[in-house]
């Protein structure tokens, strides 16, 4: 006998970036990265990366220098925490103008 | 309440082993063409040592009802220490049996008017090259002689299978020189 | 073949024929000699799986849910207590529509403390949302463990396969074991359709918002209460499925036809007593002896208590002259939870028949044949005695 088609429904997503919108306008702190300090720039070579590792967003690139995605940070600071070489700031948004951001 | 089923208590101490011995002789009667069988053990505890009995139900029919004996037709007692402690004729039928592993003659116990059958099992499974201790296998071999439920032809095979590995030879032995040797009283 | 073994044994047997992969359980009276007896199988390679003990019930539901979410074969059980502190994960197992399989040895829940049998253990779990299967005997123990496996993965949801604890878990009688060629042709291996899979990642039960959502491509996404229409849709449809599982079984093995009720001698009965488990066998002696005293009576078990198979319930007992409920379970300050689903299934009828609920053997009371026989025979023979307050067996008050 034919059944209904069972399990068609569940809580099942595609991933992929944006899965809450566009967090970046969440931000009251900016992440800003002194390339100067950065221990992979500095060695050029690839090193330590805690800011991509501990980043819970993933949008810290494991790159050099790396690369930090303002559409989906939500300007937490734990890469600034986690730099062992104090290399990122956290800088207040209304700093940056209107226009830039 | 049923008058189809045979009822068999079996009275021992926890780790004597005594719901082995109700389960060969339960393998036996179905083997027999008993349809119906169930064994029940206490429920609850075990604990090692402690006066223990186990429910055996022999039918023709399936078996429905699953409570504890409490009318045997038949009491076997692994373990004559038991009779200081534990009452095991209670609730016995009229014209019942006890099937006892005790070291006296036969006419030393009463059961009211009981039909008696006595084998010094623990000797007999000394003898047969056991441990001292092991009566499981043996008090099978007396009930066998006593009860003429189950053929014990039927049950040496049944007792080497469930003692694979754990001397079968000498438990089956115990068996067949219980069931040879065990005297009636009344 | 016929082998004599206890309810535990049969259970661990069934789990073996079926297959089980993952077998993750923490000890818990009368349950443990089930899955000492699977931790043997897995020791002796007679079973390939995973045994995974754990440190508690929770931590043993959760091991199957990760298990199954991997698309494997898991299996655990419990009793009382332990199925209670695994509430929370039973929950996560159907919400996230994992076939696992559990069985249930029932034990009367603490406190007091009881090691002894009635069914308020998985009788308070009713609303879970896990099938509920109920054997009566070793037989449909073994049998409902393995057709518990197929139905848990023809729709995707857990079931629980329930037995009297010490009345069935530890008592032997004679069953038979079906050949593992048969089961297998029976429950072949499966995919599940939604599983872990690194080719394919998903997000599984994450935060589900109240409202539906686009996902991240544009589809649209269910909210929580969409997904849980779903649940209790498919859980309804499981009776079907359920039917023909057990006629499909029934083909294979010869046994079977009772996917819901059980009915013995019922055809001509103007009274029928109701219960679950092994309780319900022991009625059919009582019944034999009323009939012999010209009262026409039945009796009928219900095996599957959820989902609540209400048609079959309705065909059996509307138009009959009345109906008595035999409960090892209540819902405190009410009626016992079958009583009470039953009258509810009749209300529509306007045949409906007078019912009478009997509260009985908690924590291992020992329940005669003639105090049965004593209560069935009152029901029955004065039907305008009949009210709809809970009478208790057996108190010692």
């Amino acid at each position: 006998m034919a059944h209904r088609d069972f399990c068609k429904m569940i809580s099942r997503s595609k991933p992929g970036p944006g899965d809450g919108g566009k967090t970046g306008s969440w931000r009251v702190l900016r992440p800003i990265l002194h390339a100067e300090k950065c221990i992979p720039v500095k060695a050029g070579k690839k090193a330590c990366f805690n800011c991509w590792l501990y980043c819970p967003d993933c949008v810290v690139t494991k790159t050099i220098p790396p690369t930090i995605d303002l559409e989906y940070c939500k300007g937490c600071g734990i890469c600034a925490e986690e730099c062992p070489a104090d290399a990122i700031d956290m800088v207040a948004e209304d700093s940056f103008s209107v226009k830039e951001k | 309440m049923r008058k189809d089923i045979i009822e068999i208590r079996w009275h021992g101490r926890g780790g004597q082993g005594a719901i082995t011995a109700a389960k060969i002789v339960a393998n036996a009667a179905f083997v027999s063409g008993y349809k119906g069988v169930v064994m029940a053990p206490t429920f609850g505890t075990e604990r090692r040592g402690a006066p223990v009995f186990t429910s055996l139900k022999i039918s023709p029919e399936k078996i429905y009802d699953l409570s504890p004996i409490t009318t045997p037709d038949m009491v076997v007692v692994l373990d004559h220490t038991l009779l200081e402690e534990v009452d095991v004729a209670d609730g016995l039928k009229d014209g019942g049996l006890v099937v006892l592993n005790a070291p006296k003659p036969a006419g030393e116990y009463r059961f009211g008017g009981a039909r008696v059958g006595v084998a010094d099992v623990t000797a007999h499974a000394v003898a047969a090259g056991l441990p001292p201790g092991i009566v499981n296998s043996g008090i099978i071999g007396a009930f066998s002689r006593a009860s003429g439920l189950v053929d014990i032809d039927i049950l040496i095979p049944a007792i080497k299978k469930e003692f694979i590995g754990k001397r079968p030879e000498e438990n089956a032995m115990a068996a067949k020189r219980a069931y040879e040797n065990t005297a009636f009283g009344e | 073949m016929h082998i004599i073994e206890s309810g535990n044994v049969a259970a661990a047997t069934g789990v073996k024929l079926a297959r089980a992969q993952v077998i993750a359980a923490y000890p818990i009276t009368p349950q443990t000699p089930l899955t000492e007896k699977l931790s043997e199988f897995v020791e002796s390679q007679e079973l390939d799986a995973q045994y995974i003990p754990v440190e508690s019930e929770h931590s043993a539901m959760a091991v199957c849910i990760a298990a199954s979410s991997a698309g494997a074969r898991a299996f655990t059980a419990t009793s009382a207590n332990g199925l209670l502190y695994m509430n929370e994960q039973l929950h996560w197992a159907v919400g996230a529509r994992l076939p696992v399989v559990m069985c249930v040895a029932n034990r009367g829940i603490g406190a007091p403390w009881t090691v002894w049998n009635d069914q308020q253990d998985s009788m308070s779990q009713r609303d879970v949302g896990w099938i509920q299967l109920y054997a009566n005997d070793h037989q449909q123990i073994i049998d409902s463990v393995i057709k518990a496996f197929r139905l848990a993965q023809s729709v995707s949801i857990p079931v629980m396969v329930c037995y009297d604890g010490y009345l069935l878990s530890h008592t032997y009688m004679p069953f038979e074991r079906p050949g593992q060629e048969q089961v297998d042709a029976f429950l072949p291996s499966f995919t599940p359709k939604h599983f872990l899979n690194p080719d394919e990642p998903g997000n599984f039960n994450t935060v589900t918002l109240p409202d539906i959502r686009p996902g991240v491509d544009g589809t649209m996404e269910p909210g929580y209460i969409e997904i849980r229409h779903n649940l209790h849709q498919d859980l309804r449809g499981a009776l079907e499925v359920y039917a023909d599982i057990d006629a499909e079984y029934e083909k294979e093995c010869g046994r079977g036809g009772t996917p819901f009720v059980e009915q013995y001698r019922c055809d001509d009965a103007e009274c029928v007593a109701v219960a679950v488990g092994s309780l319900s066998y022991q009625l059919r002696d009582v019944i034999d002896i009323l009939r012999l005293e010209g009262l026409r009576v039945g009796v009928m078990s219900v095996q599957m208590y959820r989902p609540f198979p209400d048609g079959a319930i309705v065909e059996a007992l509307a138009g009959r002259k009345s109906v008595i409920v035999f409960e090892k379970a209540l819902s405190y300050g009410n009626q016992g939870p079958l009583y009470a689903d039953i009258k509810a299934a009749l209300y529509s009828r306007g045949d409906r028949p007078p019912m009478q609920n009997y509260i009985l053997g908690l924590g291992g009371r020992e329940i005669k044949t003639s105090q049965l026989l004593d209560a069935l025979r009152q029901s029955c023979s004065a039907i305008e005695a009949i009210d709809d307050t809970p009478r208790w067996i057996g108190l010692k008050l």
